[in-house]
């Protein structure tokens, strides 16, 4: 079977891959770019641990083939930081200890960046509701719901 | 598995209708990807329609309603202010389905074609008497909701037909329409049954027409002719929607499954019938 050249842009930076139409866009960021951020959890849509966001919105990468990233831009857990820099969120995570085993962690992280470029000030039900497809089997969810209102508010006074 | 990308929907039939073996078409990717990774289902030809002309975008029809192309994923959707508040049924009912990832990339027409008897589109696409384009190699034509469902997880649509866009009618004065489901937890599960209920009021806010259907309680989506009769004349008093939900609750042919059982699902359309009934009188300007 022939594989397929893709050109895309993932964390702003352009590159290139060969995959099989079958392939999906997780299995090439993380096998093909090396990109291992984004976690394959069931592979079928339900966890969000592989969340990412295409053309500016959120999607699962579990259920994108890696052909339909030809010419889009790819943004992941990778993207966040700069550099040495953490995003507040990041900071905020580690802060109220938001996470434990952490495979949840990236999709969590790319979900709510996302959330708080659209919504700034999201009410905790928003949160609650943006986060629905994002499946947490350890924390409880609370400690995240915290660690995001916190780092909407100081993002807010930051301005 | 072959994929391929055409930039217009005749040319997605053309290589539909002369591909050998099992065809798949590609929007959101939410149900197709799903039986591809978990080696349920691979087609031998998957056509993605994303880069078809006209296939994202949402667009005024000429007659003052509303088309819909079949690759506009619900999060597009639910952003459109203008289409939202036209027919809030049929935008509520599409953003019940799945994640905010899911929202991202799953389709209305995907809904549809996906064939489930849970969809939660698809009664409410009724109820608002959509009507669905279809593109094959011998042209266009235009089919109601009800012609596409055939059986769980099958349609009736033919090899080399492919779905362009959804059709929705211009939101007549005094309407509304409403869909409700009931699922036992707040987010993220399949219908145990839906309802879509679409009415017109005449001027004294008296009924004047009606549709009701209901998902998830019959191998496809039923609408309810009978029940849409029972409030026509009416102001929804309560006899009028008992009346609608006992006719509604009679129309059921569900199954049993771990979500619920045959009784509960009869039970359910029937009261799920009465509140998306109100919300659309209301939602029509009617005042009880």
């Amino acid at each position: 079977m022939s594989k397929i050249h893709v050109n895309t842009t993932v964390n702003g930076d352009e590159v290139d891959f060969l995959c099989d139409p079958r392939e999906t866009l997780l299995d090439c960021l993380r096998d093909k770019l090396q990109l291992t951020g984004s976690k394959e959890g069931c592979g079928t849509g339900d966890c969000g641990a592989c969340s990412v966001v295409l053309d500016g919105r959120l999607v699962c990468a579990c259920l994108v083939l890696g052909v339909e990233a030809e010419g889009k831009t790819v943004d992941t857990v990778e993207g966040i930081a700069k550099g040495q820099d953490l995003h507040p969120l990041q900071e905020k995570f580690i802060k109220y200890a938001a996470l434990q085993c952490g495979i949840c962690t990236p999709g969590i992280l790319v979900a709510t960046k996302n959330l708080l470029e659209r919504s700034p000030n999201p009410t905790e039900t928003e949160v609650r509701y943006w986060l629905a497809g994002n499946l947490c089997r350890c924390t409880g969810y609370d400690k995240i719901i915290r660690a995001i209102m916190d780092t909407a508010a100081e993002m807010r006074e930051a301005g | 598995m072959q994929y391929y990308s055409p930039d217009s929907f005749s040319s997605a039939a053309e290589i539909a209708s002369k591909a050998q073996g099992s065809i798949r078409f590609l929007a959101g990717g939410t149900d197709v990807l799903v039986q591809l990774r978990s080696d349920i289902f691979t087609p031998d030809t998957l056509i993605d329609i994303k880069k078809a002309e006209g296939a994202k975008s949402i667009e005024r029809t000429e007659d003052g309603g509303w088309r819909i192309g079949a690759a506009v994923a619900g999060a597009e959707m639910s952003e459109h202010a203008e289409l939202k508040n036209e027919w809030p049924g049929v935008v509520e009912a599409v953003d019940l389905i799945g994640s905010t990832q899911i929202q991202g990339r799953a389709t209305l027409v995907g809904n549809l074609c996906n064939g489930s008897p849970a969809a939660d589109s698809v009664p409410a696409l009724v109820a608002a008497d959509a009507r669905i384009v279809v593109q094959s190699l011998s042209g266009e034509r235009i089919v109601s909701v009800m012609d596409i469902p055939k059986s769980p997880g099958k349609t009736n649509l033919e090899k080399g037909d492919v779905v362009k866009a959804v059709l929705l009618p211009t939101r007549a004065e005094r309407s509304g329409d409403a869909y409700l489901r009931f699922i036992p937890r707040s987010e993220m599960d399949i219908a145990v049954a839906g309802c879509g209920v679409w009415l017109q009021l005449d001027e004294q806010g008296v009924v004047s027409a009606a549709r009701v259907s209901l998902g998830a309680v019959a191998p496809t989506v039923l609408d309810v002719d009978a029940a849409a009769k029972a409030i026509i004349g009416t102001k929804l008093d309560d006899a009028a929607l008992e009346n609608m939900a006992a006719v509604a609750s009679s129309a059921c042919n569900p199954i049993t499954d771990r979500r619920g059982t045959v009784e509960y699902r009869t039970h359910l359309a029937g009261v799920l019938a009465k509140r998306a009934a109100k919300i659309a009188y209301t939602r029509a300007g009617g005042s009880q």
